[in-house]
């Protein structure tokens, strides 16, 4: 049951990410290019995920653990540190010269688009780059 | 560079199916869901005890693009502006960016943001900024 709620989890944020246009990135690339071909649709990928998951995440926090778990697991840390600006600094200017970022990418795997295949491995590539700099504590969290 | 389509109905409706994929994971495990994170953990396929969920959770994303097509009859647009090196380079930088900065759009964006994490509104202030100074920099000052 778990593994099945998770599949329609990810069947339902997939097509969120297709229908909203995260998985276009000319789309994507035009929504940061203020300057010329300005395409502000995105801003609205965002408050529409934020709006829901905002109130959503404090409905769900109001029982006592989730469906098929224990406790809830989310992120405590709050350590702002050159890592966490410098890695993020880094991901934004990635995703601006590929126009596409990993949660967008998974589901656009589905379309059968080879573009999709290479960014992807080149970044699983990236996350083995950063294992050769700096060893992960094995707890670590996605924020 | 190709003008896209303002489509900001379509755009809020799938930020809401975003969103609820979000709180649908939270629903049922408890976690916040960070496509880093997921990948990252399939990649290296260290923690056995996550890997299950994540792999069923990338299954039901891929299956995503199929079941539009099966419904309304075309695949979503993936309109590809750039070259495969940039591609790869893109695609290297993202990964190590978002492995290095603990998440990227989804975990740092839509779950952190939402959770008022203090690290996410450090994030994404952050890399909207380097993308879009990175946009502009490759089409309007080097003209890519």
């Amino acid at each position: 049951m778990k593994l099945l709620f998770a599949l329609v989890t990810g069947l339902v944020f997939g097509v969120g990410i297709a229908v909203s246009g995260m998985m276009d990135p000319a789309k994507v690339l035009n929504f940061f290019d203020i300057a010329g071909t300005w395409d502000p649709s995105l801003a609205f990928v965002m408050g529409g995920a934020l709006l829901v998951t905002f109130f959503g995440y404090r409905l769900v926090w109001r029982r006592e653990a989730p469906l098929f778990e224990g406790r809830f697991q989310v992120p405590t840390s709050g350590v702002i540190d050159r890592k966490l600006i410098g890695g993020s600094a880094l991901f934004g200017i990635g995703w601006g010269i590929a126009g596409f970022c990993p949660g967008a990418a998974i589901p656009a795997l589905g379309t059968g688009r080879w573009e999709v295949a290479l960014f992807l491995v080149a970044v699983a590539g990236g996350f083995v780059l950063r294992r050769l700099f700096s060893p992960v504590r094995p707890t670590l969290a996605s924020a | 560079m190709m003008e896209t389509a303002f489509t900001p109905f379509a755009s809020f409706g799938g930020g809401l199916a975003i969103g609820l994929g979000a709180v649908l994971l939270m629903l049922g495990l408890g976690r916040v869901l960070g496509a880093t994170g997921i990948m990252s953990g399939l990649v290296f396929a260290e923690n056995r005890s996550e890997f299950g969920w994540r792999a069923a959770m990338v299954v039901g994303m891929i299956l995503a693009p199929g079941l539009i097509f099966a419904v309304t009859g075309t695949m979503p647009e993936v309109n590809v502006p750039v070259s495969p090196a940039m591609i790869v380079i893109g695609g290297v930088i993202v990964g190590l960016g978002a492995s290095l900065g603990s998440g990227c759009t989804s975990g740092h964006g839509v779950c952190g943001l939402s959770r008022l994490s203090v690290r996410s509104l450090v994030a994404v202030p952050t890399f909207m900024a380097t993308a879009a100074i990175t946009v502009f920099l490759i089409r309007h000052v080097f003209g890519g």
